[in-house]
């Protein structure tokens, strides 16, 4: 049966080509393989094979032809003893179909078309049972009971990174974990984090439940591309196969005294990221909390934990086993005036502002957003609502920040609510200084915290 | 076709032999096809061929078990296929459609099969060998013996990332068989461009990780190399690592008009060592089939191929609303 040849597209962007040179002529048996011709695209000169065998019975567009459509039939091969057929023979494949402009596509309503947002409805069940017993521990330790309950409820969780066994962790919050759950559970890596990223998301497409700690997120950076490229899309990617549930923790943001490359704060790098889930605690409970339901949840974690607040001790609930889900703001503090969001180290300043605010009478509401990624916008607006006014702060860079987005969904569903514009605090545009008082310059200050309320409260 | 010097009645049975014959030529038939869907439009974006390379897939499933694993890079149809994976449901992937492993959303470069202990299709050159470490990890934890396959170019053998994994690999005693599949061209630039490294596979000696270099047109060398890395394996001895010479006939990617290597470079390749005709040679002149009986089976493979291709025309664009769905695993994709 004679079939034609077609004009190939010989790159993804290919609509059309000069056909520059046949290298047979009509009579010419061909077998599969064999160069037909040459095809100029915008970028190179290609040279296109047959893929079936034949004799060339008609060629039907001369060399030399410029804008040749992509499909346009450019030849016909016959078998042999078959004349070419006088109506043009059938294409032994349909032409591809046109590309779909997407008007069927399922597009979002323009925000302007909905000029009456449905009210917020946040989640403010408790995170414990009233009357909980609770007791002081120490963000470090809540974070390693963390890991040791968790362990001990699943052997497929361990525990790798750098110093995390041996030497009891950089930080000392795998402290005691080696002594309880062995070698084999709590791994010592080489320095090599793109390495040890990738075969943690390995272990974890292989069943596993791998907590991966960074010494510190500054050198996730070299490990960048498995977090987000294997970790993050691969479910995606393979149409819901194949799941990786992984944990990378460590600590984020500014310490002291370290200077640039190792004072970043990546919360609004990760939570721009589809397919993670973004977890920053400010308080022992949380971390705890948070750090369970991380390692229990069935996609990559992201958990940014900050080195000043390791040390700083808060009431934590005792209880056998206890999560806090994600998606869900903690209110510390009510209010009525203002709204002051925040998360992760950020939330000492605003906490202490608020107290300050309060001896003059400015009484703030303060959110502790908890996880970024997904993002509790609902409380968020609920007390915009209820305050009109609102400040972020975070240590984060500006440009680009967490508190960028936050704006940007208050904006669009509760433009009617502000009283005056929001701020975003930040620190500051510049890398860490190393001096002292520049340091302290460039982080984000309780003073700037009280500065931002009374602007927007015009107090 | 030249026919090539067998080696003198080589140790393996018909019923193996026809096997490999019709998983290599499946391999070439459904590639050879899938240029062809490309061309016509109905594959988008990139498509890596593996025309040449068919032994080294069909060579290495020779000496896997049920549960052993494999990782590769973005040139992963052969691998695909060669495990068992359903030849319609790699084709509709490639067409974007519903059908395909990944539901439309992977494409070429990024197809699973959990089922078959296919772990990817990765399309970032070298993301995959510490992803292929990590499921051999996975296997030692839990205590069995399974091995992971784990594919890439010598392109990707450049990368920083395969040296952090070849120092944990062999730390760990990890049962990863790491194949570096030496085609010669990194895209267009040929290993001696790339490297002044004499081999590929004896880098692994920093790391003490031992290895050897396969003739990769030879499935029987093939084979036989893969079951003494996967023995190395089993026995907990660590990674092994096997550097198999290969050559792809067709560009780096369908875009690509491979002027960095000659003609005759590719002819001299396709004439003279084909692994496709060296079985077919070996088959005829063991007696172990017929030209027809042959001639049977290319009509066979033909036949699966054309019915992936229907299918994976006919088979329908996902619905719309799965570019909202597989974001997160047991939740509720965020809505922003």
């Amino acid at each position: 049966m004679a079939t034609e040849v077609l004009m190939p597209a010989l790159s993804p962007t290919m609509e059309e080509g000069t056909l520059a040179k046949w290298l047979v002529k009509e009579g010419d048996s061909v077998s599969a393989g064999d160069i037909l011709a040459e095809i100029e695209t915008d970028k190179a000169t290609m040279e296109f094979e047959a893929v079936d065998e034949g004799i060339i019975g008609k060629i039907l567009v001369e060399a030399g032809t410029d804008g040749v459509k992509v499909n346009t039939p450019i030849a016909v091969l016959i078998e042999e003893g078959e004349e070419v057929p006088s109506d043009g023979p059938k294409a032994s494949t349909a032409p591809a179909p046109a590309a779909l402009n997407g008007e069927e596509g399922k597009t979002a309503a323009p925000a302007t078309a909905a000029p009456a947002p449905e009210a917020p409805t946040p989640d403010t069940s408790p995170d414990w049972p009233e009357g909980t017993e609770m007791r002081s521990q120490t963000v470090r330790e809540a974070l390693r009971d963390a890991m040791a309950e968790e362990m001990r409820r699943a052997d497929e969780v361990f525990v790798m990174g750098e110093e995390v066994a041996e030497y009891q962790g950089a930080y000392k919050i795998t402290q005691g974990l080696l002594d309880e759950f062995g070698p084999r559970r709590v791994i010592d890596t080489p320095i090599t984090e793109h390495g040890f990223a990738g075969i943690g998301v390995g272990a974890a497409f292989g069943g596993l439940r791998p907590i991966v700690e960074f010494m510190t997120f500054n050198f996730a950076m070299q490990a960048m591309d498995q977090i987000i490229n294997s970790a993050a899309k691969t479910l995606y990617m393979s149409g819901g196969q194949m799941g990786c549930p992984i944990v990378f923790r460590g600590p984020n943001g500014a310490a002291a005294r370290v200077a640039a490359q190792h004072s970043q704060c990546y919360a609004a790098w990760y939570s721009a990221v589809p397919g993670l889930k973004v977890v920053m605690p400010y308080s022992a409970a949380d971390a705890k909390g948070l750090l369970k339901q991380a390692i229990r949840d069935p996609n990559p974690v992201i958990f940014l934990e900050n080195e000043i607040l390791y040390g700083r001790s808060f009431d934590v609930p005792i209880l056998d086993d206890f999560t806090i889900p994600f998606g869900k703001a903690k209110i510390w503090r009510k209010g009525s005036d203002v709204t002051i969001v925040s998360f992760g180290i950020g939330m000492t300043y605003a906490l202490e502002a608020a107290e300050k605010l309060a001896a003059d009478g400015i009484e703030a509401e303060v959110i502790d957003l908890r996880t970024l990624r997904p993002m509790d916008t609902d409380s968020i607006l609920a007390s915009v609502r209820k305050t009109n006014r609102l400040v972020t702060v975070e240590e984060g860079f500006p440009q680009s920040s967490v508190g960028n987005y936050i704006s940007s969904v208050v904006m669009e569903k509760a433009f009617d609510y502000l009283d005056a514009p929001v701020i975003n605090l930040c620190g500051k545009d510049v890398p860490m200084p190393y001096a002292a008082n520049l340091e302290k310059l460039a982080l984000v200050t309780v003073d700037e915290v009280i500065e931002a309320v009374r602007k927007v409260t015009y107090r | 076709m030249a026919a090539r010097k067998a080696a003198a009645k080589p140790n393996v049975s018909a019923e193996d032999l026809l096997s490999y014959y019709r998983d290599m030529l499946l391999i070439r038939r459904f590639e050879e096809k899938a240029g062809q869907l490309y061309g016509m439009g109905l594959i988008g974006g990139f498509c890596h061929l593996y025309i040449g390379q068919e032994a080294v897939v069909v060579g290495l499933e020779a000496a896997a078990k049920e549960g052993d694993k494999r990782v590769t890079s973005y040139r992963d149809h052969g691998h695909m296929l060669a495990c068992g994976m359903d030849p319609k449901g790699v084709m509709a992937e490639l067409t974007g459609r519903e059908g395909g492993y990944s539901k439309g959303k992977g494409g070429s470069m990024h197809m699973f099969s959990r089922e078959k202990h296919f772990y990817g299709g990765h399309g970032i050159v070298g993301a995959q060998v510490p992803l292929g470490a990590g499921l051999a990890f996975s296997d030692k934890y839990k205590g069995n013996d399974n091995v992971t396959f784990t594919y890439f170019g010598d392109g990707a053998a450049n990368q920083g990332q395969v040296y952090e994994t070849y120092n944990m690999a062999m730390l760990w005693d990890l049962p990863v068989v790491f194949v570096i599949e030496n085609n010669k061209y990194a895209m267009g630039t040929s290993v001696q461009r790339a490297t002044k490294s004499p081999s590929l596979w004896e880098r692994g000696a920093a790391y003490g990780i031992a290895g050897e270099e396969v003739d990769g047109m030879d499935v029987l060398a093939v084979k036989a190399a893969g079951e003494k890395a996967v023995a190395h394996c089993r026995a907990g001895k660590g990674p092994y690592i096997l550097e198999i010479m290969t050559y792809r006939y067709r560009g780096h990617s369908m875009s690509d008009p491979a002027k960095y290597r000659t003609r005759d470079e590719v002819q001299k390749m396709r004439t003279e060592r084909d692994a496709i005709e060296h079985v077919r040679d070996l088959i005829l002149q063991g007696k172990h089939a017929s030209e027809d009986e042959l001639k049977d089976i290319d009509k066979e493979i033909k036949n699966v191929v054309n019915e992936a291709a229907e299918f994976s025309k006919d088979s329908p664009e996902p619905a719309l609303d799965e570019l909202w769905t597989d974001i997160y695993a047991s939740d509720v994709p965020q809505a922003v």
